[in-house]
């Protein structure tokens, strides 16, 4: 009988707690939303490191969502570290480094474009 | 034992010398799921890089994703940017909660929660495999089209205040020489509606007849917008530069803008939506397998967590897609 009342206890936290990221997610996705309409003039026209503020918002808003996604739906939150570990780092070093050499590159061949002897518009 | 040849590496019965436990403490088929999960994931940031690059490359002249994705269905006419992707990723989001529900009710080893968790699941992908599909009909035959310049670049059409127009509005298709291919020509019960497409020289008559309109260059202004150019520029760009037009979108050309824009729709939501897809079909099988009672009589619904695993990892990537393809 004890051991009946724990594991619903238990239970009833892990429904709990579904119900409570499903409300973050919602929550996020509605501000996200919300940004994407109106589009606030202060946030596009301010630069953070060549890029503007709101869409660093937005990236943001989508790396939380991510982290809730995968630690609380894919129960990532209760795996061995080490499992999370190789799920995490390889996917999150792979893609910095994919992303940084590529729009990297994508800027300079903007430039070349652009300042270049020979207009790719004519 | 002693005798035999194999060496010893002294470690035995610890982890790393392959001792009694699972490795990560997970099993087999859990961690097979994440190994195929990390390398999916690795693909579709490969794909999203590259248009990443791509955008990058074309930075000042890129499609503005508010004016192409702002369709809503029963609103024709209306501009409703971002609601309807609003919408998708909600069922999406949805749909991730009934698999967790589900995949929690598996825990319990209660039956018939699984059952209807898994089909609520079934049906947000459903739905959400739909207004996909909605959302490519409305991108792929366009609203306003477009004329391509001589170097590949796209002009669009708005009035003196800068609002689009479409090309139908202001050019009428001059009767062409194509004769309409009917049935008693064809070899079984072939034949075609009438096909009359707007041609370069409609165009330029119809723009020269409309003293109101402009021409819109892909080129985006400091505040974001496109460039609208005054009568006289427009006239020369059109008259000069146009080569062809483009009436909505297809794996070379679109109306919106850089051509790779439309490549990069088509390839990466079509990717995305063929792992909905595939997921809908695997979630059906073990949906079927949950009614007979397959995973009852093992014992564990560990099968429905593995499906599951996948299912929140196609909500993961949309959440990524929605990010990247219409909100940056």
């Amino acid at each position: 009988m004890a051991h009946d009342t724990t594991h619903d206890g238990e239970h009833s936290g892990a429904k709990k707690r579904i119900w409570q990221v499903f409300i973050i997610l919602s929550i996020l996705t509605i501000v996200e939303v919300v940004f994407g309409i109106f589009k606030p003039d202060f946030l596009v026209h301010t630069d953070l490191v060549s890029l503007s503020l709101l869409n660093w918002i937005f990236i943001i808003l989508t790396i939380i969502k991510a982290y809730y996604i995968v630690w609380a739906f894919m129960h990532m939150e209760h795996e061995a570290a080490s499992l999370r570990r190789v799920v995490v780092w390889t996917g999150v070093f792979l893609i910095c480094y994919l992303v940084a050499i590529l729009l990297i590159e994508g800027s300079y061949i903007q430039e070349i474009y652009e300042n270049g002897y020979i207009t790719w518009d004519f | 034992m002693e005798a035999t040849t194999v060496a010893k590496t002294g470690t035995e019965g610890k982890l790393w010398g392959g001792g009694d436990e699972k490795p990560l403490k997970a099993s087999y088929g859990k961690l097979m799921m994440w190994f195929f999960i990390t390398s999916d994931a690795l693909t579709f940031s490969g794909f999203l890089a590259a248009y990443g690059f791509t955008r990058f490359k074309f930075i000042e002249e890129w499609p503005i994703a508010d004016e192409v994705f702002n369709h809503f269905p029963f609103l024709h006419g209306v501009d409703a940017p971002m609601y309807y992707v609003a919408l998708m990723t909600f069922i999406l989001i949805f749909s991730s909660v009934t698999m967790v529900l589900a995949v929690d009710a598996g825990h319990q080893m209660n039956k018939n929660k699984v059952v209807t968790y898994m089909a609520l699941t079934i049906l947000g992908g459903i739905v959400f495999l739909g207004s996909q599909a909605w959302e490519w009909s409305n991108f792929i035959s366009g609203e306003y089209g477009a004329v391509e310049t001589r170097s590949g670049k796209i002009i669009q059409f708005a009035d003196a205040d800068g609002n689009r127009v479409a090309i139908d509005d202001f050019a009428t298709a001059s009767p062409k020489d194509r004769t309409q291919h009917l049935s008693k020509n064809g070899i079984w019960y072939n034949s075609e509606s009438s096909y009359n497409p707007l041609s370069l020289e409609d165009v330029k008559k119809g723009f020269e007849a409309n003293p109101d309109l402009r021409v819109r260059t892909m080129q985006l202004t400091d505040e974001g917008e496109k460039t609208v150019l005054n009568r006289e520029e427009s006239l020369v760009t059109l008259n000069d530069t146009g080569v062809g037009v483009i009436q909505g979108a297809n794996l070379s050309q679109n109306e919106y803008g850089a051509p790779l824009f439309g490549g990069f729709f088509f390839f990466i939501t079509g990717f995305h939506g063929f792992h909905v897809l595939s997921g809908v079909l695997i979630l059906i099988i073990i949906f079927f397998n949950v009614l007979i009672g397959t995973y009852e009589k093992r014992g564990s619904y560990e099968m429905v967590e593995k499906v599951g695993l996948y299912w929140h990892f196609v909500d993961l990537v949309w959440v990524f897609v929605f990010t990247f393809f219409y909100l940056v």
